[in-house]
């Protein structure tokens, strides 16, 4: 269905390949996982399958690319429009009318469809994907999941035999995410179509892939089956991280699979566990507040009391008591909508606040809110969900002395916290040319130059492979180790287990669980992370911890 | 409800605004338009921009006034408040800086204000009852991919409000409050390359979503040679309507001819593009009455006042206006529309299908 034959593209301006002499074939009626690290070419390699390179972005691309027998060389994204259907990474970035109805028609206008069957059409998607209830919404008004299968549908109305998606998932809670990969494979198995997915959180997705597209960071693609080419891939979900070190081949790709390998190394783990007397099994919990500044206020570095956050007739937050202890990483989770990017603006004093009191023991209890801009950050600083928007300057090293000016800092302070948190970035690099892990910790860098006590990350995840998450996760338990604390929202459950000690559950703006890690993890379908379902009932959270408890 | 009908009949109230200066009965059309939009718009977004419009119009009022106190000619008459003038240089004669404010004056320039508001809030009326997309589905298959650019830019405006909030609020959280200057270009770089990245995105989205195919081999040079005729038709008969001793058949005949060639090119180039229409917008009877309640207001306005130019005058401005009988008709036809096709409660009533 997809052919590529030694596929090399050379964007303009580059000297090396963003993809580089790729063949592999895809067969009708397979779900095919794209994987890689970030900035690998992924995203290339699924915008040559659809046209969009090299029509749209130009560049040069040599070799052939065949779409169910049509050449991408002849063939303009939109003459594609009826055979391969397109999902970009944001739905609402792609969204051309106002309501769900009318987006779901779209491509068939554009095809010159009958009325008749375009009306049939709409109705099947809609039946399809579960849409019915929302065919008059407007598309704005709707929740990142509902978007997400509002653009799927948009492409399946033209009954197209391939569709590539580009992360569809990462904007979504875990139980939207099941429901859209839910939605996807019986796509495959129920009409056979062929389906080109690429995606960071593999945990999500590899139990259904047919097979795995490795791009490497020097453009190569090895294809193969997923269990045979994740053995030994560098990019890999926990579930086999955990059947390599267990040394099960071939791997296990989900849960069901595992628990049944998982009997022996978990009747090992608990009998460690039952021999080390303070159990032997680590807890990544902080290390306790050690630092004499916190004597004072018994550690807590943040309080707040009653929280209201209203927005109209939404009432984003409902009266949330939260204390930010020193040496805590705190992760806030929740379905999309819960109100978690609401409580940790309010939190921080810059988001709306319709009532209740916050407080910083550190600066004598007084408001964020009421602070200045500049005078916050040094007690409370924050990264916002697209970091993006902090940045303004035209290189990485004018950021820097920009952070420095601002935070009031010795020169050279924000460059060394880059330089700690991402290792060596080109000074002279433009911010947007960066990938979007050092993005990330340009930001933090600029935002912990003025040595704030409590970091507020919202949605920090967004577009990481797992060794920036591995980097970020490692710098936010180092900040709380030196007697700082974080506050985190994520939707990424295997990023929350290897860097949070205390987790808090929000539903409709109002705090359901609050507790360790370890707690409230294990306990929760949605959000226990792959170790600990293979490993259930033992509350081990991380393959970090497996090896430990193994080698101890 | 079609959206056509909704503009036809702002269109109809809007003409029978500019045919009189009776502020009662300008009054009376406000009113209407008023009654209608509340009692039929829907809860979406853009309904709720119609209070900008009453607000605007307010503006407009209260500008309108101020002008007239600033700069506005001092006609003389009964004497409110006894403002000194200010003697200007000779090279600004003509223009009169305050001065005494009349009663007649003053009223006249409220009476302007409130027929030019009453126009903005004729249009937004329109576009508070019609969804602007919808409309722009139903121009004719050539200017489709006009009416999709026209979409896509009305839709940029409000990302990009929301984008430079945002943009603002993560700037304070690095702790700089700049002013002026430094403000904008912090703001702005971000916020235009976030409104670059997603036009593109949206851009991407469109072409793989078929936007633009055109059927191959089926390019007519006659659309183009039509096209351009048909624009220099209109710059000719343009000059003869305008220039009093040109010719006769320069203006208004020739103007037609070009308006024909333009209708036929467009028709022509509409064959070009195969597209079809996804449920569209029916003309029913209720279409009918909303758009001829509007235009019989218009005619009803535009037969009396070329029958008797001064029924609708104000008649001498400082007294009470009066209150022609055929004003009252025309409010009443005008308001139609608000129980014009109104389903019965409990079924849905915002459906417009």
């Amino acid at each position: 269905m997809i052919r590529f034959d030694r596929v090399s593209v050379t964007y303009a301006g580059d000297a090396v390949p963003a993809l580089r002499e790729a063949t592999f074939h895809v067969p009708e009626g397979e779900l095919c996982l794209v994987v890689g690290p970030t900035g690998s070419g992924k995203s290339t390699l699924l915008r040559a399958a659809c046209g969009l390179v090299p029509h749209f972005s130009g560049g040069l691309l040599e070799g052939r690319v065949l779409v169910d027998g049509r050449d991408t060389r002849d063939h303009a994204p939109r003459d594609l429009a009826d055979v391969v259907g397109v999902v970009v990474q944001d739905p609402a970035t792609g969204f051309v009318t106002d309501t769900v109805e009318e987006e779901l028609a779209y491509v068939m206008e554009q095809l010159g469809l009958s009325s008749a069957v375009m009306r049939k059409r709409v109705e099947e998607v809609m039946d399809l994907l579960g849409l019915a209830a929302l065919r008059d919404r407007p598309l704005a008004d709707l929740s990142g999941g509902e978007q997400q299968r509002v653009a799927i549908g948009s492409v399946l109305t033209s009954h197209p035999r391939v569709l590539v998606l580009d992360e569809p998932t990462s904007a979504l809670d875990p139980s939207a995410a099941e429901d859209v990969l839910a939605a996807l494979s019986r796509l495959v198995s129920d009409l056979g179509m062929t389906v080109l997915l690429a995606e960071h959180r593999l945990e999500r997705v590899v139990q259904y892939a047919d097979r795995v597209l490795l791009v490497g960071p020097d453009g190569t693609v090895v294809s193969g089956p997923p269990a045979q080419v994740l053995a030994t891939s560098q990019v890999a979900p926990p579930i086999v991280e955990l059947g390599r070190l267990a040394g099960w081949d071939p791997v296990a790709l989900s849960v069901r699979d595992a628990r049944r390998k998982v009997v022996p190394l978990r009747e090992r783990l608990a009998e460690v566990a039952g021999r080390g007397a303070h159990g032997a099994v680590p807890a990544p919990t902080g290390s306790a507040p050690t630092a004499p500044h916190l004597a004072a206020s018994g550690g807590t570095l943040l309080t707040a009391r009653g929280l209201h956050v209203r927005y109209g007739r939404t009432r984003a937050v409902r009266g949330v008591d939260l204390d930010v202890r020193a040496g805590e990483v705190t992760a806030v989770m929740g379905r999309n909508g819960a109100g978690k990017s609401s409580l940790l603006w309010a939190l921080q004093g810059s988001g709306p606040r319709t009532a209740g009191r916050v407080a910083l023991p550190l600066a004598d209890g007084a408001d964020p809110a009421a602070l200045r801009p500049s005078a916050v950050r040094r007690h409370v600083a924050l990264v916002p969900q697209n970091p993006a928007d902090l940045l303004y300057l035209e290189s990485v090293a004018a950021e820097c002395s920009a952070g420095d000016q601002q935070a009031g800092a010795a020169p050279g302070t924000t460059r060394g916290l880059l330089e700690g948190l991402t290792g060596d970035v080109a000074p002279a690099a433009h911010p947007r040319d960066l990938s979007e892990g050092q993005r990330l910790a340009l930001v933090l860098a600029i935002q912990l130059a003025a040595r704030p006590a409590v970091l507020v990350l919202d949605e920090p995840t967004r577009g990481l492979d797992y060794a920036a998450k591995a980097h970020l996760a490692h710098a936010l338990r180092a900040h709380a180790a030196a007697g700082g604390a974080v506050l985190l929202s994520s939707h990424d459950v295997e990023f929350v287990a290897e860097s949070a000690s205390r987790v808090v559950v929000l539903a409709e703006g109002e705090v359901v669980a609050d507790g360790t890690a370890a707690e409230i993890l294990v306990a929760s379908p949605t959000f226990a992370p792959q170790v600990a379902k293979i490993l259930h009932p033992l509350e081990i959270l991380t393959v970090a911890e497996v090896r430990a408890a193994l080698t101890a | 409800m079609h959206p056509l009908a909704w503009w036809a009949w702002a269109l109809g109230l809007a003409v029978a605004t500019t045919r009189t200066t009776n502020p009662v009965v300008v009054g009376l059309v406000l009113a209407a338009v008023v009654l209608v939009v509340v009692a039929r718009r829907e809860d979406v977004p853009w309904a709720r921009a119609f209070r900008g419009y009453l607000v605007l119009g307010l503006w407009i009022v209260v500008l309108r006034v101020l002008f007239y106190v600033v700069v506005g000619i001092k006609t003389p008459g009964l004497v409110l408040i006894d403002v000194p003038r200010v003697s200007l240089p000779a090279w600004a004669v003509g223009v009169e800086l305050l001065g005494p404010v009349t009663l007649t004056g003053l009223l006249t320039a409220v009476y302007g204000g409130l027929r030019l508001a009453t126009l903005v809030v004729c249009f937004g009326a329109a576009n508070a009852l019609a969804n602007p997309r919808r409309a722009l589905r139903s121009l004719p298959a050539s200017l489709h991919q006009l009416g999709t650019a026209v979409v896509i830019a009305v839709s940029v405006t409000p990302q990009l409000v929301a984008s430079a909030g945002a943009v603002r609020r993560a700037q304070q959280l690095r702790g700089s409050e700049p002013r002026g200057l430094a403000l904008l270009r912090r703001t702005a770089v971000p916020v235009l390359t976030d409104a670059l990245d997603r036009s593109l995105a949206l851009a991407a989205s469109m072409d793989s979503r078929g936007y633009a195919r055109a059927l191959p081999g089926r390019s007519d040079r006659r659309v183009g040679a039509l096209l351009l005729g048909s624009l220099l038709a209109a710059a000719l008969g343009t000059y003869g309507l305008l220039d009093g001793t040109a010719p006769a058949w320069l203006g208004v005949p020739v103007l037609l001819v070009g308006l024909t060639a333009a209708a036929v090119g467009s028709t022509l180039a509409g064959r070009q593009v195969r597209r079809t229409r996804y449920r569209p917008d029916r003309w029913a009877l209720k279409e009918t009455v909303v758009a001829a309640s509007g235009l019989a207001t218009a005619a009803i306005l535009v037969l009396v006042s070329v029958g008797d130019p001064s029924a609708l005058g104000t008649g001498a401005v400082d007294a009470w206006p009066q209150v022609p009988p055929v004003a009252l008709v025309c409010a009443l036809v005008a308001a139609v529309p608000a129980v014009v096709g109104l389903q019965p409660l409990g079924r849905a009533a915002g459906s417009s299908a």
